[in-house]
């Protein structure tokens, strides 16, 4: 059996939860699938996974209604004790990142992160994942007898790729979690308030990475984007090291975007950066390393000099 | 207060990738390696806290041979001494073995605070971090862009997904992840470089039994999702045919 840790916040699923549904059914074969749904009055949410598996475990409990990463273990490690999967899939988001790893110890399970791929079913399945800055592309296999823990990448899979059926029943299911072991005092989640930046509405964007190499080169790209009336963005280590506001950056840590139009610039596509763009419609990379990452999701892509490539196509723009 | 840094070795960003014969992991003798950044990110967030809080802060890693560049690079930066887990399969170590090894050698250390990187640049299970706090005992916190040390508990700024941010309290001892950019990193000074020379790198060996909860079956480059039009040409000519096709086949001008 297949069980899936769904990812609800007030009381509303993430689609990384249905990409992480979908995978399971890639990875399930003839297995069942069961969901289990975490939290407190989450019942809507468990009622809207019904018809995608078999079963689905409802988890309710006061400790568990604000997340936490000790109460969110010790509920998933009763649940895999009692419930026995041999696999149990997470989305790949910051909350699994926060909690699976221990949940994996304490279950006895191997835990394989960042899977954008599957091949076989059951018992004898690998998994891809990117390594090296998504460098190179790993095969990976679980070792040992426990349950095989897996976090499904964000865009691996497609959620209206889940197939469903008839409903399966909710059940709920109970866990014994004492307050006082809680050590995390979480306080109300809030956004800074110089995010004015909206780049989900951008019809075209021009990205930055590393190859810009100085502050001082954003003028360059800047100008393309003038000239492409686009707006101008970054990966991470651009806005870490201020060179643009941390409200350009496109990421899982940033904005998601599906533009008309997406122009990488010296970015090399690091798994992090291609999650917040890899929608977009049409895609060009230009880089002078012919092995980056970024090739592998571009539409059109430039081997060489951006320092002589983006003038010349400001200058085609302005013709 | 006593501060620990994990720091790992990777291969540089420049690095291009070579396999070893069985393609199942690089081959290392032809790679240059660097201190992970994430981890030059905790580093300097310790050497902050030790600056405001006094202390000491302790680089642990646990490599083979090679990763005592960085060690070295860690104490020239300015960390007082360092605890090396020493064992040459550590190199391809998944995140469960190295956590293990790690928290064998420093849990007699009884840390105030523990930081890491969020995940390394060559394998990025992005694991070890928690995975060591749970082996230490430790309640942790994840993907940190602020830290406040105060009496006997540490306030830690986590970031979440899509701009969103969130402030968590916890007691000390605590071991934090530490995201990329949660402040401005310094490099080390010649004075920094000769000081270091003189400072303790105590060698440690892995403790027998562990095992990888993981193994490698291939490794190879990635296979593209799309087919991708390369254009080529001089400068001018690659601009003039890329505008062309952005207009006409992709309409995206």
């Amino acid at each position: 059996m297949i069980l899936v840790v769904a990812e609800q916040r007030d009381g509303k699923l993430n689609r990384a939860t249905l990409e992480t549904l979908a995978a399971a059914q890639a990875l399930a074969g003839g297995d069942q699938i069961k969901a289990v749904v975490l939290g407190q009055s989450v019942g809507p949410v468990a009622q809207e996974l019904a018809d995608t598996v078999s079963e689905v475990l409802l988890v309710e409990h006061a400790t568990l209604a604000i997340y936490t990463p000790d109460a969110f273990a010790t509920a998933v490690q009763q649940v895999v004790a009692s419930a026995r999967p041999t696999y149990v899939l997470f989305p790949h988001t910051y909350q699994t990142r926060d909690f699976a790893p221990v949940a994996a110890l304490r279950i006895g399970g191997a835990l394989i992160t960042d899977v954008t791929g599957i091949t076989g079913t059951g018992a004898g399945a690998t998994f891809t994942r990117p390594m090296f800055q998504g460098k190179l592309s790993a095969e990976v296999r679980h070792q040992g007898d426990g349950p095989r823990c897996v976090t499904i990448q964000i865009g691996a899979f497609r959620a209206d790729g889940v197939t469903r059926g008839t409903a399966g029943a909710v059940t709920p299911v109970a866990v014994t979690i004492d307050a006082s072991s809680i050590r995390q005092s979480p306080e109300a989640p809030f956004k800074e308030a110089k995010q004015a930046v909206d780049l989900g509405q951008a019809e075209r964007i021009v990205a930055v990475g590393r190859g810009i190499k100085t502050q001082e080169n954003i003028a360059i790209a800047e100008r393309l984007a003038k000239a492409m009336g686009a707006e101008i963005a970054a990966s991470r280590p651009i806005c870490d090291s201020g060179w643009l506001p941390m409200d350009r950056q496109i990421g899982s840590s940033g904005q998601t975007v599906a533009p008309k139009l997406y122009i990488a610039l010296g970015i090399s596509g690091a798994i992090q950066h291609l999650v917040g763009m890899k929608g977009a419609r049409t895609i060009v990379a230009i880089n002078k390393d012919a092995d980056a990452p970024i090739f592998e999701v571009a539409d059109y892509g430039i081997v060489g000099d951006l320092f002589e490539i983006v003038p010349a196509l400001v200058s085609e723009l302005e013709k | 207060m006593k501060i620990a840094v994990c720091i790992k070795q990777v291969p540089t960003r420049e690095w291009q990738p070579r396999l070893n014969e069985a393609g199942t992991w690089i081959r290392e003798q032809d790679a240059s390696y660097e201190l992970n950044e994430p981890d030059a990110y905790a580093l300097e967030e310790a050497l902050r806290l030790r600056e405001k809080h006094n202390g000491e802060v302790v680089v642990c890693a646990a490599g083979p041979a090679r990763v005592q560049q960085v060690i070295r690079e860690a104490l020239a930066r300015g960390a007082d001494r360092a605890i090396h887990v020493e064992d040459e399969s550590l190199g391809s170590a998944d995140a469960a073995l190295t956590s293990a090894a790690l928290a064998a050698a420093m849990s007699d250390e009884r840390f105030d605070l523990v930081l890491t990187g969020l995940q390394s640049d060559d394998q990025g299970h992005a694991q070890v971090g928690v995975m060591l706090a749970e082996r230490l005992l430790i309640p942790h916190s994840t993907i940190i862009m602020e830290v406040q040390v105060e009496a006997n508990r540490v306030r830690v700024k986590r970031e979440l997904e899509g701009g969103w941010f969130q402030w968590i309290a916890m007691p000390l001892p605590a071991l934090l992840t530490i995201q990329s950019g949660i402040n401005q990193l310094r490099y080390a000074t010649l004075k920094g470089i000769m000081a270091s020379k003189k400072k303790e790198i105590r060698k440690v060996a892995m403790v027998p039994g562990l095992a990888a909860a993981q193994q490698i079956v291939a490794l190879a480059l990635p296979t593209r999702s799309k087919q991708t039009q390369m254009i080529t040409g001089s400068a001018p000519e690659a601009a003039k045919d890329l505008v062309r096709r952005l207009r006409e086949e992709a309409r995206a001008l």
